[in-house]
């Protein structure tokens, strides 16, 4: 469903440049942190396209000053008609000269018709530009994404990532179309208009100046003012989501303990306290519109009132009436916009400002620039005194050694929690070791390049990975180059031959967005299948199979121990016949390794392995005693 | 949409009012350009006169004037003025408004209603453009003579005495001959026309003729602004209402869909997926609430704008209007096809960024997977598909809007050129004024403006009507479950015996029983554990007890009660369930623990936490049962979360406990301490456990083994080891033979 997905994400209408209504406006916006540098930075990213933006800047103050210039000459057409009407009632010859009038109207039918074809190219360069700079910001973003260190996303929300992908660079794109455009058009518009008003009457211009200014003041005002209300909304908005949440979310919780009753009067204070912001924060931002259009019907009467006066002194022409309210109708939004265009670009600043931030992220230690080759890598390891901790502050593996010959199998046992994934992730370099080395046949893993050194391990972990493309994709992810023949041994020694054939469509059946169309047990032996395929020297897996139905696990077992034969394995171990069978059992509380033996030797130590093997039968033997 | 009519009800007067006061606005906004085209037509060009009708007229001139008049018409005038000279009553008063009455007696106009202005306005129209026509032919006379009808005047005679001489069948005729050659101007015209020789009239008594003009302009001024300031006021004061029936309107949807979800069972839950309910609670009805603001304003102003401006425009000039409806026409043909080849690609546009969306997060979550594959080109091979993709489409779509913005502004100013240019004509046949020509150009931009804010209304709607449908959908659902009209009560000394008694449950539209014919009855004093394979039906039987689902079959007796037939709540309070994820809610560890039973002792909150085996964690927590909880209980893990729903369920000290696979987050050696802890507290009660591990349930007093819904076995640890094969291979699979024996 797609729309549980939605639910974080801010509504964004597909209109873009219409969701930028007043609530935008009001809502203020984040602000970057460096708007200098960040700006500096996206200018410079922008670089490349600078031809186009030159475009952009001379058509769009073009296409403003010919539609500038219009209102002025046909108020010429109509002082004209003025007069002609007037000579002809007064009987004087004379009258309309249609010669003028068509010359002059097809004159400006011209004008009109390059400015709104300048705008037009003006708007399609720029869309060009904005899009291929999105498009170029995600792919950054993932090309970044592949060389920074894993354990940046273990700190950070994904949730967090997915949105500098998709709304930050949205963001970004829209506000790029948006405000060079606007800030051109805007201040051609503002100045040539100022002049064109300037050229027909002073005074007029100074009424028409003093009721904008005033219009301007009053709305910032409300903005500030609403402003206050709005974050209350937000606020209050928030309380009442987060209810809705918790209560959906609990609702059997709520149900059983009877919680209905409590449940509805809080979400009653929290609607209440909701309304009575709301409604303010809606009323006061509305106000906008009303005191815009009041202050425009303002200049409307007092260039007629003014204008006529002006116009029986004869300090001005009828026609200019007209001209001088065309100029006014459309002095009001190019202000407004410039008033906004600040807010525009702190928007773009603080979207641009966290997706270089990310750019900027560190990266993976470079591989070693002289690499040892990994061919004919027998699968022995050994750890030599290794030191680790994710904070390196808080060192949690101190002084770790042991060696593991090939073929042999390590099983990692531990509680919940205790870190046994750590291990695998030091082998893979997925992190580095902090103080000694964990040798691959002799050789230090960080002599490897990296890619060389993960092509001989496989992996099945419990967390079944999978992603959206069909059953055969995705177990050739063992080994991209795979042939279709390659692809279906390994499905056969996985046992995933015989249910694929089952499912509509077999290999070609595409997994679904969550991979529900498919068991978790079903998704288990596809990782196993795609590690088959990968043949790896060392394998590592996690035997986790909680979640799967007895048979399934049979076959997951099969699958593994096929899996592991003639291989070095490390095991992230549940069953007792693998830990009891393991060559070295390593021990992990608290991040840390506490003992490293076999079975009998650390159930005769009658230490924590001991404790932790004996407290899993406690209660048959209270069974027994009872 | 319809469906939420209902929650508007209580503010129909608000918006009838909003209704009223926005028609009211849109009329003053319609009527500006009506005052600008009378500064420019009877202020400017008129020099503020307005009718043919003198206020006042010499009694020279006035003798000229009846000569032009036939016996009625004269009648009639002079009816209506009153004579003053010298002698009269009320000369001191005129004296000052017409200085010319210190020579001359004149003609004051009575105090006469516009009706009777209108009667007389063609008549003197008529006669001021007679007498002054004469007039200017005097003035132009060549070589003294003036030629009037084939004759040869003298220019220095008296031409009116020479008419006023005349028989009245001979004016007849004259001013038959006059009134034809008027009859093509058109009473309007004539009064245009008027205005002139009106003017010089007011002149010649002394007036102050330029002070007329800029009152007019000043008066036509002030009411302007009046409107002006009736507009603003009204609109304010629709954004008022608008708001209050906005937050409103949605407060109560808000309340009465939370109200109603929060009556749902289990299976409403299924059937809409609680992520759906949260959206349609939460964003579905900020998305109403913000629509319904707008609309408020949009769906009443824009019809009545444009409704209003085509009935002006029509009363401008008839003639005209076919331009603004070409307009209109051009400006929605070009919305359509815009929009029409948009539309469809915004719909592809979000199910790119779907799919865009699909392979970030894969990548986020796979990443040690691809890495460990090496498979990282690969991925990014994907991702810049996906972006390819996406950003051509953008590309399209965002090249067809940019149309819009030149296309709109060039059919504003097409529409003003074409006025002009039709106006010229229309003006040059006398068929309109240059004042209403500037009028019509407003009306023109206001009722285009209308029509843009109607379409953008149509867009609008549906996209308000989807969340509308979403939330009529959930308010038209009635809950499943819910209780009897004649409840039984519990008798007060209870047990807590349950019993199952051919119990059968499937899934509102599944296929097949999800359970099927299962009985066993629980004793207090026992623990019931119920095993299975995932999707035997283990979490499905517990569900049933607290009447989460109903049963399709059979019956569930709590104490001999058949569970159907008591208040839900009464149910509940004898139930103490622990769900199989800890839920908790926002708040304290203590309001949570308190959830179950506000009144419990701290004491009594310690000794739950204790025995759940909390105790040591949350001591360990600088503010201990004070800590705060954040929503989701983000802050402890999961098997805290565990623990502390399981010391929820003991502060409550129910009849029948029931863990669903409880236990599953917590490491052996603490299931193994709770257990045991639990064993002792739990004495009298009856306890139901789901479990997934056999270590957990093997000291139970009574196994049920489930199989695919039904019961494969029942019995304790040994006889189903004994006996049951199902039971064996679970078993066997988790321990090996030596441990379990």
């Amino acid at each position: 469903m797609s729309e549980e997905r939605r639910v974080p994400q801010p509504r964004r209408g597909p209109m873009g440049g219409m969701g930028h209504g007043p609530g935008g406006m009001i809502g203020g916006g984040e602000k970057a942190r460096d708007f200098r540098g960040t700006m500096k930075k996206l200018w410079a990213y922008l670089n490349v396209y600078r031809t186009a933006m030159a475009v952009v800047v001379i058509f769009a103050a073009a296409s403003a000053i010919f539609s500038i210039v219009g209102p002025k000459i046909l108020g010429n057409v109509t002082t004209h008609l003025f007069e002609g009407a007037l000579s002809m009632i007064a009987g004087n010859s004379g009258g309309i000269d249609f010669g003028y009038v068509g010359r002059t109207i097809l004159f400006l039918v011209a004008l009109y018709f390059l400015s709104a074809l300048f705008s037009y190219i003006q708007g399609w360069v720029m869309t060009g530009v904005a899009m291929k700079v999105s498009y170029r910001f995600r792919r950054d973003i993932s090309e970044k994404i592949n060389r920074m260190p894993l354990g940046y996303f273990e700190r950070t929300n994904h949730g967090e990532v997915l949105s500098r992908v998709t709304n930050d660079v949205d963001t970004l794109s829209q506000t790029l179309n948006q405000s060079l455009t606007q800030i051109i058009t805007s201040v051609t518009t503002v100045i040539g208009v100022l002049v064109m008003m300037l050229s027909i009457s002073w005074l007029l211009t100074l009424v028409a100046l003093v009721v904008i200014p005033l219009s301007m003041i009053i709305v910032m005002v409300i903005i500030k003012w609403s402003q206050k209300y709005f974050k209350e909304q937000q606020d209050n908005l928030g309380h009442v989501n987060g209810h809705v949440e918790e209560m959906y979310g609990g609702h059997v919780i709520m149900k059983a303990f009877n919680g209905e009753r409590k449940s509805l009067e809080q979400f009653d204070g929290f609607n209440e306290d909701l309304y009575r912001v709301a409604w303010k924060s809606q009323f006061l931002s509305g106000l906008i519109m009303p005191i815009m259009s009041f202050v425009s019907n303002l200049s409307f009467v007092a260039v007629s009132v003014l204008g006529g006066w002006l116009v029986i002194r004869n300090a001005m022409q009828v026609g200019d009436i007209q001209a001088f309210i065309q100029y006014v109708r459309s002095f009001t939004q190019p202000i407004t916009q410039l008033a906004n265009i600040s807010n525009i670009l702190q928007q773009t600043a603080a979207s641009a400002e966290r997706v270089f931030e990310f750019l900027a992220e560190e990266e993976e230690v470079p591989d070693n620039s002289e690499p040892v080759r990994s061919d004919g890598v027998q699968g022995s390891v050994e750890f030599k005194h290794v030191h680790f901790g994710y904070d390196p502050e808080k060192v949690v593996i101190n002084d770790f050694s042991a060696q593991v010959k090939p073929g042999q199998k390590v099983a990692i046992v531990g509680p919940t929690g205790a870190g046994k994934t750590t291990m695998v992730k030091l082998l893979m370099r997925f992190y580095d070791v902090n103080e000694g080395a964990i040798l691959v046949d002799g050789h230090d893993i960080r002599d490897f390049s990296r890619g060389d050194l993960r092509s001989k391990f496989g992996m099945v972990l419990q967390d079944t990975w999978l992603y959206n493309g069909t059953i055969m994709e995705n177990i050739r992810y063992g080994r991209l180059g795979a042939n279709d023949e390659e692809v279906v041994a390994a499905a056969k020694a996985a046992h995933v031959d015989g249910f694929v054939h089952t499912l509509p469509k077999g290999y070609k059946m595409v997994l679904n967005e969550e991979a529900s169309n498919v068991s978790q047990g079903q998704k288990q032996l596809l990782t196993i299948a795609r590690a088959i395929l990968a043949d790896p020297k060392i394998l590592i897996l996690d035997e986790a199979t909680s979640s799967v139905d007895t048979r399934t696990e049979v076959q997951i077992q099969k699958a593994m121990d096929h899996l592991m034969a003639n291989r070095t394995s490390f095991i992230i171990a549940h069953r007792l016949s693998t830990i009891r069978d393991a060559d070295l059992i390593l021990v992990m509380n608290h991040g840390d390794i506490v003992e490293t033996g076999h079975h009998k030797e650390l159930l005769a130590k009658g230490g924590f392995y001991a404790n932790l093997y004996n407290s899993q039968f406690e209660a048959g033997a209270v069974a027994e005693a009872g | 949409m319809l469906k939420l009519a209902r929650y508007l009800k209580p503010y129909t007067v608000m918006l009838i009012a909003a209704v009223l006061l926005i028609f009211v606005q849109a009329m003053s906004d319609l009527s500006l350009p009506d005052y600008m085209s009378n500064i420019v037509n009877q202020g400017i060009q008129q020099g503020g006169i307005l009718n043919a009708v003198p206020v006042a007229v010499r009694k020279s001139e006035m003798s000229k004037l009846t000569l032009f008049m036939n016996p009625a018409e004269k009648a009639e005038v002079l009816k209506d003025y009153n004579l003053v000279d010298k002698a009269s009553a009320d000369y001191g008063k005129y004296v000052k408004d017409y200085p010319r009455l210190a020579e001359d007696a004149i003609y004051v106009l009575k105090n006469v209603g516009t009706a009777e202005i209108n009667r007389l306005n063609p008549v003197l129209g008529r006669a001021f453009l007679a007498v002054s026509g004469i007039e200017k032919m005097q003035a132009a006379a060549k070589g003294g003579v003036v030629s009037f009808k084939g004759m040869q005047i003298p220019a220095k005679t008296d031409l009116f005495a020479l008419l006023a001489r005349l028989p009245e069948a001979q004016r007849a005729k004259l001013r038959n001959e006059m009134s034809s050659k008027f009859s093509t101007m058109g009473d309007s015209m004539i009064i245009q026309a008027a205005a002139g020789p009106v003017k010089a009239e007011y002149a010649a008594l002394g007036m102050n003729t330029n002070k007329i003009q800029t009152d007019y302009i000043r008066n036509t001024g002030f009411v302007m602004l009046l409107v002006a300031l009736l507009s603003a006021v009204c609109t304010v004061l629709v954004g008022f209402l608008s708001a209050l029936i906005a937050a409103g309107f949605s407060r109560d949807l808000r309340k009465g869909l939370f109200a109603k979800v929060e009556s749902f069972s289990s299976g409403e839950f299924d059937q809409f997926s609680t992520a759906s309910l949260i959206t349609r609670t939460t964003n579905d009805i900020t998305q109403i609430q913000t629509l319904a603001m707008i609309m408020i304003r949009m769906v009443f102003y824009a019809p009545i704008m444009g409704v209003g401006g085509v009935i002006r425009a029509l009363g401008k000039s008839s003639s005209m209007s076919w331009i603004i409806a070409l307009a209109v026409i051009v400006l929605l043909g070009l919305i359509l096809v815009v929009f029409s080849m948009a539309l469809p690609r915004f719909k592809r546009i979000q199910k790119l960024v779907d799919r865009l969306n699909l392979i970030m997060r894969e990548n986020l979550a796979g990443m040690m997977v691809i890495r460990a594959f090496n498979a990282q080109a690969f991925e990014e091979n994907r991702f810049d598909q996906a972006n390819v993709d996406l950003t051509r489409t953008n590309l399209v779509v965002n090249r067809v809007m940019v149309v819009m913005m030149p296309a709109m502004t060039i059919i504003m100013n097409g529409v003003s050129l074409l006025i002009v240019w039709v106006g010229a004509h229309q003006i040059a046949n006398a068929g309109m004024q240059v004042g209403d020509m500037m009028a019509f150009m407003q009306y023109a931009i206001q009722i285009i403006m209308a029509f843009l804010m109607l379409s953008i209304m149509f867009i609008m709607i549906p996209r308000a009507s989807v969340s509308a449908q979403r939330i009529g959908e959930v308010l038209q659902v009635e809950p499943s479950i819910v209780d009897p009209k004649e409840p039984v009560h519990f008798s007060r000394k209870v047990a807590g015996v349950l019993e199952l008694k051919n119990v059968s449950f499937r899934y509102p539209g599944a296929e097949e029983d999800a359970l099927k014919n299962i009985s066993f009855t629980a004793l207090p004093g026992q623990t019931t554990a119920i095993i299975g394979a995932t999707g035997a039906g283990k979490s499905t039987l517990i569900n049933l007890i607290p009447r989460f689902y109903d049963v399709t079959e059979g019956a569930i007796l709590l104490d001999g009660v058949d569970v159907r037939t008591v208040l839900q709540h009464e149910l509940h309070e004898k139930i103490g369930y622990v769900p199989q994820k800890g839920i908790l809610f926002s708040g304290s560890i203590e309001s949570n623990l308190r959830y179950a039973d506000e009144s419990a002792s701290d004491e009594e909150i310690k000794k739950a936490a204790q025995i759940a085996q909390a105790e040591e964690f949350i001591a360990q927590k600088p503010e201990g049962f004070a800590s705060e909880i954040s929503q989701g209980g983000g802050n402890v893990s999961g098997g805290q979360k565990q623990r502390l729903s399981i010391a929820r369920a003991l502060v409550k000290r129910p009849e029948i406990y029931i863990f669903d696979d409880s236990f599953s987050a917590l490491d052996f050696k603490t299931d193994a301490a709770l257990r045991k802890a639990l064993k002792a507290e739990t004495g009298g009660s009856t306890v139901l456990i789901v479990a997934q591990r056999i270590s957990t349930i093997m000291n139970a007093e009574q196994i049920i083994v489930l199989e695919d819904g039904r019961v494969a076995g029942k019995g304790t640890h040994r006889e189903l080891m004994e006996h049951c094969e199902a039971y064996r291979e679970i078993a066997l699979s988790q321990l090996s033979k030596e441990e379990l024996a």
